[in-house]
């Protein structure tokens, strides 16, 4: 096996092995290796298969932008597919497993996908699955077949199906100046803006500081650049104004200077530590942003370029100066610029053996030449690779010459011996988070790349991303970013010196060679030369096109590598120069990011929870909670053996028959005030409220600006000026958002303030026929007989020593009195009403039997009032005031609004005697093979104990003039088909005389 | 995005909710004309550009705020209370001041 572990060297622990297997293989590496580097290290060059033709492929990067080799991380049952191997650091026990293969990597069936490379050229899905336009595949049809095998056959790694249990956070943090990246601009920028006192965040999305420092084998100030970034990185950290994130990827530029960043916290351990979440989310606002995010080196464009063992020359220089692997034993090095030559000497003192390096300037420097030499590489000047040859490894290459401007190929082939071939293509900065924050990417023609442009926001840039490409300009850019960011002068202080392989940063604006072969442009996608000349002659010439038709581009990859040469052969099909053609707009983000950590702790656990204050007494007496929104509510107090309809029946039996008690401290309460608020409330309801006496309540409806019915409730009327207000309990924050608006935007000058007072007040409902004995019998300092409380009348009084108002008033249909007292005494009044109630034959009620009393009663809720129904469907029309204009009265009267085929509330009977189901259709006829002509649906059903019939509330076409007639449930869903009878929603006590006593 | 309420100072967005159009006149309560109720509940405008904006600082004071927002930039150029009185400078896309 071709690569090896250097016997010294390298910036990893040889004293420390560590253990983990791959593909069930088990191998070691060393502390500070990632997966990719100990597997290279290992001898394994067969990394992945690609997406579409299966072919092998191996490491063509050792960073963030690897396209090829993508792995699933196993942790127990809970699988992270598609992370580069490049960024898995390894730990001991991890367990990794590629992907994309069947039935292994080695042997894989889908590689017979090459055979068929035709067939699978761009736009393949499209040309192919276009169905017949009759029989049973017709139109998308066929290929929804078809979709299920290719979805398995190509792609990425598989999602798992087993919950994630790991924690996430998220942190907002605030900074002067925030630095993305850590090469020597990142660094030197981190500490000219610390030095000046600015509060100065600098993210690495690596695990290690330092950038290129670690591998490119330059001197800074004398020191080995590794040891000179470690020495800043140690100043750094004894700043308290500097927060250094490691492994903290920045992968969102939003508007405002607010960036998001993923921190890897646990990753890389075998067991996090306490507390740790596995990453964490950074939302960060930085007054200004230093983008020192350096650049990515191009692959360069030729038949084979995909072979395990083709490789990025500055990869392989890292593999080599930083992990201590050498890629291959023979190498060889094909590139169109200087920087390749450094990558040679590199290699050569990391003990490789460097064949050749091929150039496709026929006119190279002297000083590249005796860098030639120096590796003791062959300089094949003019010339370019024409093919690769191997398997699942590099056997060899062939090279012909070359001429730079035509690209003509001509001579003979020749064969070069190698194992390793490393390809440099010049270099594209990494702008993806300038071009996020809005500006438009510049090309130059020197560089052959996209440069960042002016900022469009407060960012500066420095470094090889704005093209300077040397060390010792980064450091200079660094510096000065880092002063101006932090807002201090410029320094002639002198800088780091720095000593670097000599060479030019321009490349030869080379970016393919045409010979026969599949040449890839987008190896994680699998889109080749040929595919974007495809793409060009069948019409598709944006950029933008391009890319959705071939896929070039994206993936998790998002054209890292692929973007600049995709588009050189775009612009060389269009004859048009590449900046004509353009670029596509990078978008958030940078890289992968897991939904976990964007979900942070908003979820499960932390998740807010509304308690009643008598919550803790439902629990410990039987109730059955129920999540309702926010708010947790009893739904039952079953008794052993009880099923939910068992218990509920027997709830709301019992209440109808004595009395009955139900927490009703959910409802949305607003404290209405102020001299205007009588005033204020005829214009949000739509009956009056002025005329209210004090010491009564009335129920009230309100509209929306457009007609429709937005909430009901009672409002108290407890002083001239004082009024409190009750919502439903789903629409408590709407409520109060709408009279916010009206008295701010609309009436400010009304004097009303409103205030929530929700959590005020613990409110119990007690009806039936005994709920004002059992009143009588706890209430003091006040009587509550007929007199005294009538029906809406409101009294002040004291239940076991707690001031309590109580409002007669009525949900179920029965006498009922709705008790309210401060927050804190909630528990307490409710138990000595319990208490009270004992002799008396008083149950506790949970939401069904609630339900169940209001729809006996034909009471409209949330599942009425759906934001489509008006005050005249739920014939609420009695409360519609003709004395005032009110919100809503100018819209409700349209046509629309009062036509006679609406949908009305109406009571449906179940003639079948079976539960209907809410949802649930109304038909005229019934056919269950064919359902159609719904004349309206559920809203609301239960099991009716007072009519001891299946009962539901609906929304019906015609409602009122269908009473009496007989129609169809079908619930194809639940298949659930049977006549009912429309009947009034008024099914019990339609006059109202229980509620009277 | 920044928006800078005139009572509690520069605040993230997520503390706000957007209440619509700022231009939208309505009428008066009385009125019949209903092409104008039309245009109050169901014109919007949509510029590329400045807009007045209503928004509430509901994670904050909860008072309402005339916003002049620019929809293409996200730039706040001024605040002010809805129920009018205080007026506090704009807010630079650019970040904090």
């Amino acid at each position: 096996m071709s690569p090896r572990r250097t016997e010294t060297g390298g910036r990893i622990d040889r004293l420390r092995t560590i253990r983990f297997t791959f593909d069930g293989a088990p191998y070691t590496g060393h502390a500070g290796d990632t997966l990719a580097s100990a597997l290279l290290a290992n001898g394994v060059t067969l990394f992945g298969r690609s997406f579409k033709y299966h072919r092998p492929r191996g490491l063509l990067a050792a960073g963030v932008e690897e396209p090829n080799a993508l792995v699933t991380v196993l942790r127990g049952e809970v699988r992270e597919p598609n992370i580069p191997a490049t960024m898995v650091e390894i730990y001991d026990g991890l367990v990794a497993v590629s992907q994309n293969r069947s039935p292994s990597l080695a042997w894989d069936i889908g590689a017979l996908n090459q055979l068929g490379g035709k067939l699978l050229s761009a736009g393949f899905y499209y040309k192919t699955f276009m169905g017949p336009v009759i029989g049973p595949l017709k139109g998308t049809r066929f290929w929804m077949f078809c979709e299920h095998f290719i979805r398995r056959a190509a792609g990425l790694g598989r999602a798992g199906t087993a919950p994630d249990t790991s924690r996430y956070e998220r942190m907002n943090a605030f900074c002067d100046v925030l630095v993305v990246g850590s090469g020597p601009a990142g660094l030197m920028a981190a500490k000219a803006a610390a030095d000046q006192g600015g509060r100065v965040i600098l993210a690495e999305l690596e695990a290690k500081f330092g950038g290129s420092a670690n591998w490119s084998g330059e001197t800074i100030d004398g020191a080995p650049a590794a040891d000179w970034a470690g020495r800043v990185v140690g100043q750094l950290e004894g700043n308290d104004n500097v927060r250094l994130l490691p492994r903290t990827t920045v992968w969102g530029y939003y508007d405002g200077n607010t960036l998001a960043a993923l921190e890897r916290v646990t990753d890389h351990k075998e067991v996090p530590a306490k507390g740790e979440p596995r990453q964490r989310y950074w939302a960060i606002r930085a007054k200004t942003v230093v983008l020192a995010t350096g650049s990515f080196e191009r692959p360069l464009v030729f038949p084979g370029n995909d072979r395990p063992g083709v490789m990025l020359a500055h990869a392989a220089e890292r593999y080599a100066n930083e992990y201590g692997v050498l890629p291959g034993e023979r190498i060889a090095l094909f590139t169109n610029n200087d920087s390749a030559y450094r990558s040679a000497v590199a290699l050569k003192k990391a003990g490789a053996a460097v064949v050749a390096v091929i150039d496709v300037r026929s006119d190279v420097s002297n000083e590249m030449s005796r860098l030639a030499s120096q590796a003791e590489a062959e300089l094949l000047a003019g010339h370019a690779v024409v093919a690769t040859e191997g398997g699942r490894t590099l056997a060899g290459l062939k090279v012909q010459r070359f001429e730079l401007t035509s690209g003509a190929l001509s001579g003979d082939e020749r064969s070069i011996h190698a194992d390793c071939l490393l390809m440099s293509g010049g270099r594209s900065p990494t702008i993806h988070l300038a071009s996020q924050a809005g500006a438009k990417a510049m090309w130059n023609p020197a560089r052959q790349a996209f440069l960042p442009p002016q900022p469009t926001q407060r960012w500066i840039g420095a470094g090889a991303f704005t093209g300077s490409f040397s060390t010792a300009e980064a450091i200079a850019e660094g510096r000065s970013a880092g002063l101006q960011a932090a807002g201090g002068s410029p320094s002639s202080a002198p800088l780091p010196v720095v000593e670097a392989a000599p060479g030019e940063p321009d490349p030869a604006p080379v970016f393919e060679i045409k010979a026969k072969g599949k040449s890839f442009v987008d190896f994680q996608h699998d889109v080749t030369a040929e595919d974007v000349r495809l793409a060009h002659r069948e019409g598709f010439v944006s950029v933008e096109h391009l890319k959705r038709y071939t896929t070039l581009g994206m993936a998790t990859d998002q054209g890292k590598n692929s973007n600049v040469p995709g588009l050189a052969i775009m612009a060389e099909a269009l004859g048009k120069p590449i900046p004509e053609v353009g670029t596509t707009r990078f978008r958030p983000p940078y890289t992968a990011v897991s939904i976990g950590s964007l979900a942070a702790e908003r979820f499960g656990d932390l998740k807010p929870e509304r308690l009643t204050p008598m919550h803790d007494w439902h629990v410990a007496n039987g109730a059955t909670m129920y999540a309702a929104g926010l708010w947790y509510r009893p739904m039952i107090y079953g008794l052993a053996g009880e099923t939910v309809e068992q218990a509920y029946v027997r709830e709301a039996a019992a209440t109808r028959e004595s009395a009955g008690i139900v927490d009703v401290s959910t409802l949305g309460k607003i404290a209405v005030q102020g001299p205007d608020a009588a005033e204020f409330l005829d214009r949000v309801y739509t009956n009056m409220f002025s005329t209210l006496a004090v010491g009564k309540a009335r129920y009230g409806l309100m509209l929306r600006e457009d007609g429709l019915a937005f909430d009901d409730g009672t409002t108290w009327r407890l002083g001239e000026q004082d009024f409190l207000m009750t919502t439903t309990t789903a629409n408590a924050g709407k409520v109060m958002q709408h009279l916010e608006y009206f008295l701010d935007v609309i009436w400010p000058e009304l004097k009303v303030t409103v205030t929530s007072v929700t959590d005020e007040w613990a409110g119990a409902a007690i009806g039936g026929p005994k709920a004002r004995a059992i009143l009588a019998a706890c209430v003091n300092a006040t009587a509550v007989d007929n007199a005294t409380l009538p029906f809406m009348g409101i009294v002040h009084g004291e239940i076991a020593g707690v001031p309590v108002m109580i409002c007669r008033l009525s949900f179920s249909g029965e006498m009922a009195f709705e008790v309210y007292s401060g927050a804190g005494y909630g528990t307490r009044v409710w138990e000595a009403l319990i208490e009270a109630g004992k002799p008396f034959g008083l149950v506790t009620y949970g939401l069904e039997a609630l339900g169940t009393m209001r729809i006996e009663k034909g009471h409209v809720t949330g599942a009425e009032i759906d934001g489509r129904t008006t005050a005249r469907d739920l014939h609420l029309d009695w409360m519609l005031s003709k004395k005032k204009p009110f919100i809503g009265s100018a819209m409700m009267d349209r046509e629309g609004l009062i036509a006679p085929d609406r949908l009305e509330l109406v009571g449906v009977i179940a003639l079948d005697n079976r539960a209907l189901n809410g949802g649930g259709h109304i038909v005229e006829e019934l056919d269950e093979e064919n359902p159609h002509d719904s004349i309206g649906h559920i809203t609301a059903c239960c099991y009716s104990p007072a009519l001891g019939k299946y009962i539901a509330l609906a929304l019906v076409k015609g409602g009122k003039a269908r009473h009496g007639t007989r129609a169809f449930v079908s619930d194809p869903l639940r298949n659930r088909f049977g006549p009912v009878e429309i009947v009034s929603n008024h099914f019990y006590d339609p006059d109202g005389s229980r509620l009277h006593g | 995005m920044l928006i800078n309420c005139p009572y509690c100072g520069p605040r993230d967005v997520i503390e706000f909710t957007y209440q619509g159009d700022g231009n939208r006149k309505r009428p008066q309560p009385a009125s019949q004309d209903l092409d104008a109720w039309n245009a109050y509940v169901y014109d919007r405008l949509n510029p590329a550009g400045d807009h007045n904006e209503i928004w509430q600082h509901s994670g904050g004071c909860r008072a309402h705020l005339r916003v002049v927002r620019n929809t293409v930039t996200h730039e706040i150029l001024s605040t002010a209370f809805a129920r009018g009185g205080h007026k506090s400078a704009g807010h630079k896309a650019g970040g904090n001041q």
